[in-house]
């Protein structure tokens, strides 16, 4: 912003990096996304229709997904509130350890995760003769799927509530049990409502990834149309049974949704810049570098907030 | 902060729910990750040194570590060349349209893997919107090596802008314009001044956008054709031998998997802790 105006060979330099960056975007990124929707719709909204609403393997994989991914997201939710807690408000032995453990399944391939689990709770597995004594069927059934998903969706609430509550400081919580609030009051009087943009970013990124995890879901589920299959295996089967503009249909609903997530994350990061800049304003920081604890909190950066 | 020590080693907490909070966290902990991890690695090492290598060291593993280690690499340096592009664009140069670009940046970040895979393959195949110009030329994108590196691009890429960007934003433009004074040209400017600055945040994202496409699986299945010793890759062996019931083998080249992407992890902690020494 204080840089010089370039000499009018610079300008050229940067027309043409723009031109190559959005090249490489372009290509990569809006090409792809794009063709999802032109063939979904290639034969007409009713065709497109069709394919979602008149298979009922298709059906049952959409119900599927819409419950699998809102009770993972669920669980990690509340993991994720009780982590930042834990995780911001307290020091104690081993809570940089807690902290990697927290973000290990991100390193970890979904494949060797749902591996992993097939290890604990197939037939052949630890948990194996309990279940089956039981009568609990884990793997090639919808509890796989749950813990599956919660696996690898893990790590998202808390990697965006624990920065956010870090900033904020045990202040204002502090203040309340001095003047005699209770847990649970401080929780849903203080805390919550001071988390609240950064929970739903949480939620609605591990909302994005727990609908579209393939790997780990794929491992556990042993596939079986019409039962165990979620939305992006039954993307999976219809493409290999050669019948892609079904897999693109279905493709669509989840690209969609993608798109949905991106507006709302847009939108949420917004309001957590806002957020920030409130925060630091009251503080009386004048200048403050970074005001996006966004970055701070999204899935590219790193591992940050260890003490 | 929020304990009181009221003798050494002995710390009363005024701040309510640590009990709760502590059971809460370690109970997921230890059911979702540490004990399937820690149930992988035992049952690998039950397989004794010998049985190990015998099952993590077949000539398929091997093609298949080769062709994972070897797209995920060609990604990763696709990923960060192209990353700094980006982000140099989205931070340096004001253009319409700049907001919508940075916002398409996280797009591989919310779509489905499945849904990329199918949508690159796709294009990429003979009738495809690109294929239908490239195959002619003889690049075949699909059902190839190169189609594991493209998608491997896609879904790495965020990573790499999103670790070089707010670098690039917190730069110190003082000096830049000190050596512009002096007479350096752009170029110059840039390899010595910019370049050395962004180092550390450069190589984060290079091995961040490594460990992702290490671990890729889903956009991969649709693309490659998974042909074993050409173009299958180890999380696709893994899923191979578990459907043969070849528990043994699957362990073992998933615990070869993991090391390298534990590996990883630590080389990216390094880095980062070593950028934020730089930054200051």
């Amino acid at each position: 912003m204080s840089s010089p105006a370039p000499r009018s060979g610079g300008r050229l330099a940067e027309n043409l990096l723009v031109a190559a960056a959005v090249a490489v975007v372009g290509l990569l990124i809006v090409v792809p996304l794009a063709s999802v929707f032109a063939e979904a719709f290639a034969g007409g909204v009713a065709a497109w229709w069709r394919a979602l609403a008149h298979d009922p393997d298709t059906r049952h994989a959409i119900w599927l997904s819409l419950t699998v991914a809102p009770l993972a997201v669920a669980i990690n939710t509340g993991f994720g509130i009780a982590a930042a807690w834990l995780l911001a408000r307290f020091r104690f032995p081993g809570r940089s350890l807690l902290i990697t453990l927290c973000d290990l399944p991100f390193s970890v391939s979904p494949v060797v995760a749902g591996l992993a689990l097939v290890l604990i709770f197939g037939r052949q597995g630890l948990l194996g003769p309990t279940l089956a004594a039981l009568g609990w069927k884990v793997i090639f059934s919808w509890p796989g799927l749950v813990l599956a998903t919660t696996f690898v969706t893990l790590p998202l609430v808390v990697r965006e509530v624990l920065p956010v509550m870090e900033a904020i400081g045990p202040e204002e919580e502090l203040a309340a049990v001095s003047l005699g609030a209770g847990g649970w009051q401080v929780f849903t009087r203080i805390t919550l409502p001071n988390i609240r943009w950064a929970l739903l970013h949480g939620v609605v990124l591990a909302n994005a990834r727990a609908m579209g995890e393939f790997g780990a879901v794929y491992v556990v589920s042993g596939h079986i149309a019409g039962a165990t299959d979620t939305m992006p295996l039954r993307v999976e089967k219809l493409f290999q049974e050669y019948r892609t503009p079904a897999s693109m249909a279905v493709a669509s609903v989840l690209a969609g949704l993608a798109l949905v997530t991106l507006v709302a994350k847009f939108v949420i990061e917004r309001q957590l810049e806002a957020e920030a800049r409130e925060l630091a304003a009251a503080r009386g920081l004048a200048d403050t570098i970074d005001t996006d604890p966004a970055t701070a909190g999204s899935d590219a950066s790193g591992k940050d907030s260890s003490a | 902060m929020s304990d009181t020590t009221s003798r050494r080693g002995l710390r009363r907490s005024v701040l309510p729910g640590f009990g709760t909070s502590a059971a809460i966290t370690s109970l997921v902990i230890t059911a979702m990750v540490i004990l399937p991890l820690s149930v992988l690695v035992f049952r690998a090492a039950s397989l004794g040194p010998a049985g190990f290598l015998a099952a993590a060291w077949t000539p398929r593993a091997r093609a298949a570590y080769a062709v994972s280690l070897g797209a995920a690499l060609a990604a990763a340096a696709i990923s960060s060349a192209c990353g700094l592009l980006v982000a140099w664009v989205l931070v340096r140069i004001p253009f319409p349209g700049r907001r919508l670009l940075d916002a398409l940046v996280d797009v591989p970040l919310a779509l489905p893997t499945a849904v990329a895979g199918l949508v690159y393959s796709a294009l990429y195949v003979e009738r495809g919107w690109l294929g239908r110009f490239l195959v002619p030329l003889g690049i075949h994108g699909a059902y190839s090596w190169l189609g594991i590196v493209l998608v491997l691009t896609f879904v790495s890429l965020p990573f790499a802008i999103r670790v070089v960007q707010p670098v690039l934003e917190s730069l110190d433009r003082d000096t830049e314009e000190a050596a512009r004074m002096l007479g350096a040209s752009r170029l110059q400017t840039f390899m010595k001044v910019i370049l050395p600055a962004i180092v550390p945040a450069l190589l984060t994202g290079f091995a961040l956008a490594l460990a992702r496409a290490l671990g890729e699986y889903g956009s991969v299945v649709f693309i490659s054709g998974n042909m074993p010793f050409k173009t299958e890759i180890a999380p696709v062996l893994i899923v191979s031998r578990l459907e043969e019931f070849a528990y043994a083998e699957a362990t073992a080249i998933a615990v070869v998997l993991l090391a390298m992407s534990i590996s990883l992890l630590i080389v990216v902690n390094t880095l980062q802790q070593w950028a934020a020494r730089n930054a200051h």
